[in-house]
């Protein structure tokens, strides 16, 4: 996530991480190894339980950064930047706001959108000149 | 740096428990004691051994969720200091440091250093909190508080809960958590319609988690990483033998936490 999601991200890296995800969780959940027993407080059974989830959303927001195709705010692709380095909007395509929802196990989850309208001000490219 | 921990495992509160010694080298003066225990973890965990349970979340001093006790001292030998802002370098290179959960009937053991601290909550729930309706922020003019009495205030809410003031106290006895919170919200206006109800309710539900009773050996002064005065427990005595002579028995509620609370003519 730090390589391929951080603080700034292209569509290979994107990619690259979405192939890489699954084959990880497939092997947190054929490896995993969680000690202590099961009629007492297990701590190591509540840490695999929260890798479990975070194998889940890493993926989740890999495919939401690869689908917004543009640079807006903290979400900076390196392959939509302006001359001089600023992320690059793309309002025609993305001026939404989007949601994805669960389909199920094993099952590629839904993306909802919902416009974004503007009557007074329009987004634009910050500017700190 | 290299260590022996001496540790306190049990299994669960009806296992009898014992000490369990671990060896561990590459300590840093920098790391703070939590950080020591997942060092020892790690250990465990890669030789297949069950790491050792203990509760922690912030680890900056502020949540009251981590204790234990460190060589007979909860939060260890340092004043004013959480376990989680315990650093090493207060050890020596080969000490043997012994580690033990609180201990006190009202915290039982869930696991090794893993305390239940439900009973405080019990307490909190039996009075530590004001439901009046004070209505929106009132102009500052017009409910003058001094500024000694808010920061006061501010100095007893400063307890985070942590229950070091009952693994201290040779009675077990969380006299000095209640009165904080007595304190706290007892020295503001927005206390005082409570103030009577919240003294006995809050104590009642103390004594029925069989917490001791204050003896005034002021362990719990000394071991309190928020520095809690004790001075606030004769403010709660005060309070509470004003709210016997003067409350109407009437207005008394219970508040869910037992059959006994509230309705105990004390």
């Amino acid at each position: 996530m730090w390589d391929f999601c951080g603080m700034s991200r292209d569509r290979l890296g994107l990619t690259d991480a979405l192939e890489q995800i699954p084959a990880l969780r497939q092997e947190f959940w054929e490896d995993v190894c969680v000690l202590g027993a099961s009629e007492e407080l297990n701590q190591s059974l509540e840490k695999a339980g929260r890798v479990a989830d975070f194998l889940e959303l890493a993926e989740l927001m890999c495919r939401d950064a690869l689908e917004r195709d543009e640079s807006c705010g903290y979400h900076f692709r390196e392959d939509h930047q302006t001359r001089d380095g600023e992320g690059l909007r793309n309002d025609k395509d993305f001026s939404h706001i989007a949601a994805w929802e669960y389909t199920g196990h094993d099952r590629a989850p839904m993306r909802h959108t919902e416009p974004l309208m503007f009557e007074f001000v329009t987004p634009t490219q910050r500017s700190y000149g | 740096m290299h260590l022996t921990l001496r540790v306190w495992r049990q299994k669960d509160a009806w296992d009898p428990g014992g000490f369990q010694t671990y060896s561990t080298t590459d300590v840093s003066t920098d790391m703070s004691f939590l950080e020591t225990l997942d060092l020892v973890n790690e250990d465990l965990i890669l030789k297949g051994e069950d790491p050792i349970a203990f509760d922690h979340d912030c680890r900056e001093g502020i949540c009251g969720t981590c204790g234990i006790v460190i060589d007979g001292h909860p939060h260890g030998p340092l004043p004013a200091t959480t376990t989680c802002q315990l650093h090493m370098r207060l050890f020596n290179d080969g000490d043997t440091i012994t580690v033990e959960p609180w201990r006190a009937r009202a915290f039982p053991v869930i696991k090794d250093l893993v305390v239940d601290r439900r009973s405080l909550d019990r307490i909190i729930a039996a009075g530590g909190y004001i439901s009046v309706s004070t209505g929106r922020a009132p102009e500052a003019i017009a409910i003058p508080v001094p500024m000694d009495t808010t920061e006061m205030a501010m100095d007893a809410a400063s307890c985070i809960g942590c229950g070091a003031c009952v693994a201290a106290c040779p009675n077990a006895s969380a006299m000095l958590f209640t009165a904080a919170k007595v304190a706290h919200l007892g020295l503001l206006p927005q206390g005082q319609p409570e103030g009577y109800d919240r003294v006995l309710n809050m104590v009642t539900a103390m004594d029925d988690e069989m917490f001791g009773a204050c003896t005034n050996t002021g362990e719990c002064e000394a071991a309190c990483p928020k520095k809690i005065f004790i001075k606030w427990i004769a403010r709660m005595n005060r309070d509470h033998v004003m709210a016997t002579i003067l409350s109407r028995p009437t207005t008394r509620r219970a508040h869910g936490v037992s059959s006994r609370a509230a309705l105990t003519d004390r």
